[in-house]
This record gives C-alpha cells, structure tokens and sequence, in this order.
C-alpha cells in the first residue's frame, strides 16, 4: 500500500509537470524547433521575446486590464458582501443568486454577450471592453469570497464600532477591511490571475491593442517555436513566483 | 424611520453597485443574445425575429448538433477520468505524505495550474506532436515502429484537458478530506474497519461534496472552453465552442452563434440543477 | 462482555516531550474509572493507548490478560466514544450502530435487529432511519453511545463525550452513563476535566497531572482524604494555612491548632469550616456573604491574621451580618507536604 502510494504519487507528478517541464527546457533549444533531440542551451529565444515591441506592449497591457479590472471587481464585490453582512434585505436570495450567477457561465458566453451589446452601443473593441468583461467574471468570486469572510465576529465588530459612533465609511475602511485583510488580498491575487490568464473575452473584445494570452495565441498560428516557450515560461515564471509569495506571505501566517 | 429599515437602506446602497454592473453587463447582454437567437441572417444582415429557425438548424444540421455531442462526450470523459486520477492523489497528499511536506506537495501537484491556459495548450502540443518528447521516447525505446498521431485528435483534447481538471479536482477534494475529522477514519477502524473499507465506506462518501463541486467546475470550464480543442484537437472533429467561433469569424453569423451559444448555457443550467443537491449539502 | 487492564510502566513520548512518566494502573473488570486532570496532563494520551490509537514508548498494556501492546484498535476489545462524537454524517442512526456489527459480517436483518435494540436502550429508537445533522447534542451523544455498545466491548473509552453539552443536560446524561454502565455491566474508563463530573460518575477517579498519577481513589477518598496538594487543589476549593509542628499540635497564622503535628500545608474545605467543629479557628470577622441556595458562602478575616481570608459555607438557615464577630471552627483538617 504504501509503496503503491508513492509510486502513484511519482507518476501523477510526471503526468502534472511534464508539459511544463518540456515548455522550460525548450526554451533553451538552441535551433529553430522546440523538439528533441535538446541541441544545447542558448538564452537567444530570452533575447528576442524581451525585444519584441507587440509582446511587451500586450505584456503591459495585460498588467493594465488585471491591475484595473481586479481592483473595480474587489471594491464592488466588498461593498455588496458588506450589504449583505448588515441585514437582511428584500429578495436577498435572489440578488445574492444574481451576483454569484457569471461564476457558472462560460466566459465564452459572457464575452459573446458582451460582444453584441457593444456591437449594438456602436462600442468599439478596446482593453477598456475588455477589463469590463473581466470586472463581470472576477466580481462573484470577490462577493463569494469576501461573504465567507465575513462571519459572526466581524458582524458584532461591525455593530460595535456603529455603537460607538463610527460612521459608515469609517466602520468599512477602519474595521471590516482590516478585520478581513487576507481575504481581501487572497480575493484580489485570485481575481489578477483570472484577469491576466483569460483569453476568450480578450479575445473577442480587443482589436489593435491586445493582451497577452491574445499576443500568444497569434505567435501559435506560426507554429511551434522556441521563443512561443520562452514567453511561455516567463509567464510561468511571473505566476509561480506570485503563488510562492502568496503562500509564504498569507498561509504560513494564517496556519500560525 | 426605523432603525431596520435605515439599516436596509444602507445594505441596498452598498449593495447597489455590484447588482447593477451585473445588470448591465451580465444581463443585459445575455438579452441582448437570447433576442439575437431568435433573429437570423439574410446576405450579411440579420433579421430580427423572434423566430425559431436558428433552433430548428440546430437540431437538424448534422455539422451543428453533433458539435452539442461532441462536446458533451469530451466532457463526460474528462470529467470521470479527472476524478478517478484526482482523488487518490489527494487522498495520498492528505494522509499518505508527512504533514510538514504537506503543503509543498500540493503546490506541486498543482502549479501548472496557474500557468496561462494558453501555454499549458501549447504545451501539450509539444508533448505530443509526431515529433514531441512522447513519440521520441516510444520510437527511440523500440515500442513504437512509428510515430502514431495524437495530436489533432479527441485523445489530444482530452488529455490536455485532464491535466487541468485533475488539478482543480485534487484542490477541492483535497481541501475536503482536510476538513474531515481524523476521528471518523478512527471511529470506523476502531469498529473493525479494514483499511480498505474506511476508505469505501466512510471517507469516500464524505468526500462526494468536494467531489461534486470540483466535477461540477470541471463540466462547466471544459464544456465551454475554445483553446484546448482547438490548439490540441484539430479541426477534425469540432466541439460546441468551436462551432461559435467558426459562425462570428466565417460569415459573422450572430443569430448562430448566438443559438448555439444559448444551448450551451440551458446544458451548464442542466449541469448545475443536477448537481445542485451536493453543491449544497451541509456537512455535519 | 467485560474485562480488566492492567497498565504497567508504561512511558509515553511525542517528539520533544513526554507525555506519560512510567504510569502503573490496574483498573477492575466491570469498574466505572474516571482520568481526571487539567488539559495537557496525559489523561488523553493514556486514553489513546488503551484504545490503541497509540503506541507507548516503554511498557506493557494488558486486557482481560492478554497483552496488547501492540495490538491496533480494530482487534482490540476496546471501543471509543470520541469528544467529537465522529458520527458518519451519511449514514442513519440506525447504520451508524449496526457499524461495527456489520465489518464483523453480520447479517442485516440481524445487525438491523440488534442496533434497535442499543437505539432503544438510549430512547432513540423513534428516530433509527434519521441522519445525524437531525439530531440535538444530547441526542448524537447518545447514538455515539450506542454504537460504541453495539460492538459489545470488553471496554469503553470516553473521551470528554460530555464537554460539548450545557451544564444541565451533562447532569443528566451523567446519570444516564452511571445506569447504563451499571446495566451492561462493561468496564468504562472516562476522561474529563471537570471534577463535578468525575465525582458524580466514578467508582474510582485517577487525578493526573503532568504525565504523572497523582492520586487513585474512590471520590469520598479523592476529596476527602487527598494524597497530594495538587489534587487537592483540583478537587474543590481550599482554605490553605502553612503550618509547622509545635508541641502536640501545630503552630499557625491563627496560632497554635491542636491538630496531630506535622509540617506543611493544612487544607480545610469551605464546608468543613464553620460555627461549629472539631476545633476551634479564633474569632474572625465576616467581611462578604452571598448567599447560594443550598448555603451561604462568607469570607471571614481571622483576627489573628486580619489581612487572610477564610471561605466558609454556613447552612441555609444562618444568618450571616457583614461586619459580625464570630468565633470558627473547622473539622476534617489534612496536611498535606507542600509541592516540591
């Protein structure tokens, strides 16, 4: 059983990491094709991606889209989960239902609906499209997370400092936000990578100025190439890099 | 005015913002769909309707409704294998690996998981094409003669798609077996369990709300998703995704696309309600 | 289906502590003993190697005579009712106590037959086909109850079963454990932390502290007669007055007290000091009286040592005055070595 157990672990461990494995070691690929036989290590394909004019411009532009549309989804997604926490409301159930309802529609949908709205308001296709799109997708997740944090202490926290004469304003940004710090922090981490990986709504909403998943999947229509693995495991990198951080910054001390 | 009722007016008020962006930009363009749906196209112009041609084209035009099962039988395969590979991998991390490597096992068997979903499409590709590591290893070890294709065909969507889901699946049963109580795996053996029959008959069915949730995820991300069939399958075969795609780019098919779109979203509904009963169920 | 354990040096340590020093217990077949102790004292930990979720470092452990040791829980006749009661939350009340009969391979109907019978013993047998989560605390105690007896044990082990119930309902199902522990007739070992409870259940309270035994006695013993000024202490409330020997009696705060001589720690129980006694206390002061239905409870201030306080418990029918001047006597006076 036991050694059963670990063998079953070292397999489902190549099957996870292999494809990103290859991706990393063939970014290196000193040739024209990222397949093996491994011609040496050359740092090249780095070389070319970091020059690449479109690649550093959807590249921030992808930074543009998250930073914004991660932040307008967070504020909303706290002010209703704050609602929520204070009474009950009228129809409560029904407009919970409404704001957590793009969470299980497919982005695809979402951004073909979006598309034809737009097409209607004689809106143009922009990142600014595009970061609404994505503002439509992370806010549930927000309000889900953000409403799970706020439990039973946070409510009497909350009535407390009402008590003690606190305004509104000051009772959300003085105590409910601190109270509910991580959360908040987890919910806009989790709302950048959604934003910064979504392709589909991108997709159909920007033109001229794309992101970066967009960038990425227009280098795929030429083929496999070595530098498509170089902006591959730069974008690996950067997540890796964030979850690392997140884990050491925000679970380590939660577990504390 | 009452206390309560100056209480319901400042949790409406904050709740305001959230309820009406989703208004506008979620349910208005679903609206804006559903009517496009019910129009169709003559020349490069649609017609508004309301009419029911484009769901009569569906269900009749071979090409359309067997995208709708195309998809689905990707789906449904993905979905059982994702949680037959996914939960004695969680279970191992759980309770088979030591707890302080806990946490870095489960970072992982899920770090790929945060890598751009395009990558890891692109990925596979090369993993797999004619001339990936895969093939290069069974011809190079004389088990294969020759090259066979994978890529551009379902088995290609299909593992792609498995990578992903076996991630989320093993996040949500794993977060579920954690939340358990060592306590009824004790109880059970202290009853005289085998190890084998805690597992059948006490954990296994505890862990059905991780389960459920993570499949239900899985079935409405996979049966929705464009990139991996169309980097990894090929254009052989087309799934329901594909078909939308095709209408906007080909002809600018709205009314389609549109149909199409909304059968998708009453099979997520179906999923959902089917599901709904676990999403739910309260743990004791 | 009873049988006795016999614990014998055994020695238990987790990675950087020990949790049991060289613990020595025989506990009688058919006897209702309880652990009793303050949290962190080992009464878990010796629970869990009776019941073989453990293994101890050094030692042996034997029931019914049969060494143990090493033998895990499945083939041990022992069960556990656990703190969290682990009821399996998909599953009736009625599969929950037919659980152990059926890994034994029983029939359904005969195992169905059986678990009714145990659901009826703790009166839940209207409720057989209800899950767990339908159930109130008291009641989910009860089935763990029943099942843990369904597998007909040698030996229970209860591990706080009752600390997640109110005061009152704990009352009951206090006694409720004491009939049914009489009627099955099994051994029962109990951890608890309250001392109210272990005095209201056991035949035989251990008071542990520290990975060690502190005392093993009946509850008159254990209150009455404790061995160590630890279980004492955790026991009840205590008047503490240092003493040393002088002539045939001792000398004290209060002055000479003819009591047999010796050195330490003279210890009165609020209930053995009063207006009437073996010997007398001095006349003291009544400085705070509230009054607590079965007695009143006054803090006096010996004259003697004006800046001590004495607690006394006078009968409902006294009058105590704030300020009133009286004389105390005490009786039942032990002296117990001060701890090291």
């Amino acid at each position: 059983m036991r050694y059963l157990s670990w063998a079953y672990l070292a397999v489902m461990f190549g099957f996870i990491l292999l494809p990103v494995a290859v991706l990393v070691v063939f970014s290196f690929q000193d040739g024209r094709l990222p397949v093996p036989p491994f011609n040496g290590p050359t740092t090249e394909w780095y070389a070319k991606v970091l020059g690449d004019r479109d690649l550093m411009a959807a590249l921030g532009n992808s930074m543009l889209v998250a930073l914004l549309s991660s932040a307008v989804a967070l504020a909303l997604g706290f002010l209703a989960a704050a609602g929520f926490a204070q009474t009950r409301l009228p129809g409560g159930a029904l407009m919970r239902g409404l704001i957590i309802a793009p969470m299980t529609v497919s982005y695809l949908i979402i951004g073909l609906g979006l598309l034809q709205m737009f097409n209607w308001a004689g809106v143009r296709p922009s990142l600014m499209a595009t970061g609404i799109g994505h503002v439509v997708i992370n806010l549930p997740l927000c309000f889900a997370i953000l409403s799970a944090a706020i439990g039973a202490p946070q409510k009497s926290a909350l009535k407390a400092a009402r008590d003690l004469g606190a305004g509104e304003a000051q009772v959300l940004l003085l105590i409910l936000a601190p109270m509910i710090a991580p959360s908040l922090a987890a919910a806009f981490f989790l709302s950048f990578t959604f934003s910064w990986d979504e392709f589909i709504i991108a997709f159909l909403l920007t033109r001229f100025d794309v992101t970066l998943p967009v960038e990425i999947w227009s280098m795929l229509r030429s083929g496999l190439s070595p530098e498509t693995n170089a902006v591959g495991s730069l974008v690996f990198l950067v997540s890796v890099l964030l979850v690392v951080t997140l884990e050491l910054a925000l679970f380590r001390k939660a577990s504390k | 005015m009452s206390i309560e009722r100056t209480e319901k007016r400042l949790g409406a008020g904050l709740a305001a913002p959230a309820l009406l962006w989703t208004g506008a930009f979620f349910v208005l363009p679903f609206a804006a769909m559903v009517w496009m749906s019910l129009g169709h196209l003559e020349g490069r112009t649609v017609v508004p309707g309301p009419d029911l041609g484009t769901y009569a084209r569906i269900f009749t035009d071979p090409s359309l409704y067997k995208g709708i099962r195309v998809s689905l039988e990707i789906t449904a395969t993905v979905t059982v294998l994702s949680v037959l590979l996914a939960w004695p991998l969680a279970w191992i991390i759980a309770t088979r690996v030591p707890a302080r490597w806990r946490r870095l096992a489960l970072l992982l068997a899920v770090l790929p998981f945060w890598t751009s979903y395009v990558v890891r499409s692109y990925s596979w590709a090369l993993v797999l094409g004619e001339k990936g590591v895969i093939m290069n290893a069974l011809t190079g070890l004389g088990i294969l003669a020759e090259p066979v294709q994978i890529l551009a065909t379902r088995a290609a969507t299909v593992i792609g798609f498995t990578h992903f889901f076996v991630m989320l699946l093993t996040l949500t049963i794993y977060s579920n077996l954690v939340q358990l109580s060592p306590n009824y795996a004790r109880a059970a053996e202290d009853l005289g369990a085998s190890r084998w029959q805690v597992i059948r008959l006490v954990i296994l069915p505890l862990t059905l709300p991780g389960v459920m949730t993570g499949a239900f995820l899985t079935f409405v991300l996979c049966i929705g998703d464009y990139i991996t069939p169309q980097i990894l399958g090929g254009n052989n075969e087309l799934s329901l995704p594909q078909l939308i795609m095709l209408q906007l780019g080909r002809r600018g098919d709205y009314p389609l696309a549109s149909g199409l779109s909304v059968v998708l979203m009453v099979m997520v509904t179906l999923a959902y309600a089917a599901c709904a009963r676990w999403l739910k169920m309260e743990r004791v | 289906m009873t049988a006795d354990v016999e614990i014998r040096a055994v020695e238990h340590r987790f990675e950087l502590f020990t949790a049991l020093h060289r613990i020595d217990l025989s506990i009688n077949a058919g006897e209702f003993v309880v652990l009793l102790g303050p949290s962190g004292c080992g009464k878990t930990t010796l629970l869990s190697l009776i019941g073989g979720f453990l293994t101890p470092s050094e030692g042996q452990i034997l029931i019914g005579g049969r060494d143990m040791t090493h033998v895990g829980p499945k083939l041990r006749p022992t069960t556990t009712m656990f703190q969290d009661y682990a009821l399996f939350p998909h599953m009736t009340l009625r599969d929950n106590v037919g659980f152990g009969l059926r890994m034994r391979g029983m029939a359904r109907r005969a195992r169905d037959a059986k678990a009714m019978e145990m659901l009826a013993m703790v009166g839940l047998d209207d409720k057989a086909g209800r899950k767990p989560h339908a159930l109130s605390g008291g009641q989910r105690q009860r089935v763990a109850l029943a099942r843990a007896l369904a597998a007909e044990p040698d030996v229970l082990l209860l591990d706080e079963p009752l600390g997640a119930l109110d005061l009152k309902l704990r009352r009951q199902m206090q006694d409720e454990l004491k009939s049914i522990q009489r009627r099955v007739g099994t051994t029962f070992i109990h951890v608890t932390h309250d001392q109210e409870e272990a005095m209201a259940i056991a035949d035989r309270i251990v008071v542990m502290n520290a990975g060690k035994i502190e005392h093993c006695g009946t509850p008159e013993e254990v209150y009455l007669r404790p061995r160590t000024l630890f279980s004492a202490n955790f026991m009840g409330e205590l008047n503490r007055l240092p003493v040393r020997p002088d002539g045939s009696g001792v000398a004290s705060p209060l002055g000479p007290l003819p009591v047999p001589p010796s050195e330490g720690i003279l210890c009165l129980r609020p209930e053995s000091v009063g207006l009437t006694g073996s010997f007398s206390l001095g006349r003291a002061r009544l400085t705070e009286a509230a009054f607590f239905g079965a007695h009143h409870r006054c803090h006096f201030a010996p004259l003697s040592a004006p800046d001590m306080r004495l607690v006394a418990h006078l009968p409902q029918g006294s009058h105590p005055e704030i300020g009133a001047e009286v004389e105390l006597f005490g009786r039942d006076p032990v002296i117990l070595p001060e701890a090291a």
